[in-house]
């Protein structure tokens, strides 16, 4: 990089730089955009246009090929999708339980966790190395390494349920017993992030509340109600912020454990699966394109939402 | 403040538990791969077992892993690269210029759900001839490593003061010599946390791979699948596959556990 390395020889007095090249100078006067520039294009170039295609295609009876002959239907497709009650809503409902009912584990055992952590003591290092291999494995091997543990005649859940009397559970090959059981997944993988995030919020606490809070004689649980919760609050929406839009848009944990279609019944079948069978199994570019904008404006919304609770939080 | 005796205990226990709960189900994972299928069926060899390597020799040898092990690596490193190449510097501006709707654009491709991604790209990168290449494959992974280390970078150069660049300018510097000679000497842990991570975060991808990959590049996440049968499942070898895929990454986590922490929570204890 000639650019950089000419200006080092220059004179140490002057912002003027006399013998820099004309080039490097307007390089240097133009470095916001020039730094910037290179990674907006790449990413509005691969978002954009898909995204402009997908509002497109969502207004087509596109199907079978995207090459092949597709009609503007205006806005049936939304009609079509928003009135059915056979996979669509179901989705939704799939996809709000699975979101809801493992962030609120995860946040509720995240702080749990993070507030036994928060204190420094002996062996804290191991804690913390067991904490971070659920979060780094890959999603899929943990799908699969579930799927033998909840395998109903092999698997370990209905051995160690045996042990204690009770009998075999169908888990994952259930058709009311899947969504729950890949919530637990998500929980088992995921509560290590939430007790990540909490911690580094809790550790950036000040210990003055705390302790004003403790010589007015407030109870272990009135500290954490009414000193720590409410200090750490905006860190809570940023874990279920980020959290959130992930679990919202499962898919690699739910398609290991359950395949295509989320299962033979669909009892796994949730926006992002749904969305992905109807473009790359049923090639119903139109439908899935409408699904997609739907989950988009979903995400958009919730993240709306927590924003500006997060706001509220932080005053 | 210390904490009292009986609460000391109670820690101890709830945290064994939890490490328990944590753990149990990846050394069962472990401890399958190195069991036969028929040792894998008798709940009387769930502890005590001989091992064998066969599951990895059918892996290694017979499912051409060492093959799709060499596709991960690279797929993960390229987009690494190459994301930070793009990312360090637009980060630098963004958080210099205080450019945050140009951030929100980048930021967005971690919201946007990846599906509605892959048709349009499946169609242009079919048209271009590009699919099952490895080209279509980074870029893809890029997708997903650019915004976190935008994300990452951003937090760390927010983070660190303006006075050590001034001070560089006023010894005679340009502000891009500033930036080469200062800032990223300065920033070696923010973008080896933000490296790590990205490299992490596209060796566990799966969906893009799954669209975009073809019978010889495919990455070891989508090759798992070849041990799922519709008749029949090799435990065996499924087991042994997914260590091989995550056991790798959880050693490097091992050795680089502070910066994937800090990568990972990130901007969450701003305000």
């Amino acid at each position: 990089m000639p650019a950089v390395t000419a200006p080092s020889r220059a004179p140490r007095s002057a912002s003027v730089m006399p013998d820099t090249p004309g080039w490097a100078r307007w390089a240097n006067d133009h470095r916001k955009w020039l730094f910037a520039a290179p990674a907006m294009a790449f990413v509005a170039a691969l978002i954009i246009f898909p995204l402009a295609w997908t509002v497109y295609l969502s207004l087509t009876d596109s199907s079978g090929s995207v090459r092949a002959e597709s009609e503007f239907i205006g806005l049936r497709n939304y009609l079509d999708v928003l009135t059915d009650t056979d996979r669509f809503w179901p989705a939704v409902g799939r996809t709000a339980a699975f979101t809801g009912v493992a962030l609120f584990f995860e946040v509720v055992l995240g702080m749990a966790i993070a507030l036994l952590l928060w204190r420094p003591f002996r062996g804290e290092k191991w804690v913390r190395v067991a904490i971070l291999l659920p979060l780094v494995a890959t999603p899929v091997a943990v799908g699969m390494m579930w799927r033998l543990i909840f395998d109903p005649n092999i698997g370990l859940a209905n051995q160690a349920l045996g042990w204690i009397g009770i009998g075999p559970q169908p888990w994952l090959a259930g058709q009311h017993t899947a969504l729950p059981t890949t919530i637990f997944i998500d929980i088992w993988q995921w509560t290590p992030m939430v007790v990540l995030i909490l911690l580094a919020g809790l550790t950036s606490l000040s210990d003055e509340p705390q302790e004003a809070a403790m010589i007015d004689g407030a109870s272990a649980w009135q500290r954490f109600r009414h000193v720590t919760l409410p200090l750490l609050m905006p860190t809570v929406i940023v874990a279920v912020l980020l959290r959130g839009i992930d679990a919202l848009k499962t898919f690699d944990i739910l398609y290991a454990t359950k395949g295509r279609g989320g299962g033979s019944f669909n009892e796994v079948e949730t926006l992002n699966v749904y969305a992905y069978g109807l473009s790359f199994d049923y090639n119903e570019y139109g439908l899935s394109s409408t699904v997609l904008i739907l989950f988009f404006l979903l995400i958009i919304a919730l993240m709306w939402v927590l924003t500006a609770r997060k706001k509220e939080a932080g005053r | 403040m210390k904490p009292g005796r009986g609460f000391k205990i109670f820690r101890v226990v709830a945290l064994a538990v939890v490490v328990l709960s944590l753990l149990l189900p990846l050394i069962w994972m472990v401890a399958a791969s190195f069991k036969t299928n028929v040792d894998i069926y008798d709940s009387s060899k769930a502890l005590v077992f001989t091992p064998t390597l066969d599951n990895y020799d059918t892996v290694l040898q017979q499912a051409n892993y060492v093959q799709f092990i060499v596709n991960s690596l690279w797929v993960a490193f390229a987009a690494t690269v190459l994301s930070l190449l793009l990312g360090v510097p637009a980060a630098y501006s963004m958080s210099r210029f205080n450019m945050r709707k140009s951030a929100l654009v980048v930021l967005m491709a971690r919201v946007i759900p990846g599906v509605s991604l892959l048709v349009p790209w499946y169609y242009v990168f079919s048209n271009l001839r590009m699919v099952g290449g490895f080209t279509v494959l980074i870029l893809s992974h890029m997708f997903v490593s650019l915004p976190l280390i935008v994300y990452i970078m951003m937090g760390y150069f927010d983070g660190l003061p303006e006075e050590l660049e001034e001070a560089a300018l006023v010894d005679g510097l340009t502000h891009i010599g500033a930036f080469r000679r200062i800032t990223l000497p300065l920033s070696i842990p923010g973008i080896a946390t933000a490296g790590i991570l990205s490299f992490i975060f596209s060796w566990n991808n799966f969906m893009f791979a799954l669209v975009l990959s073809g019978a010889s590049t495919k990455t070891l996440p989508v090759a798992i699948f070849d041990f799922v049968g519709y008749a029949s499942i090799d435990w065996g070898g499924l087991m042994a596959a997914t260590t091989v895929v995550t056991l790798p990454i959880m050693i490097i986590a091992l050795f680089v556990q502070k910066y994937i922490v800090s990568g990972l929570t990130a901007g969450a204890t701003k305000g």
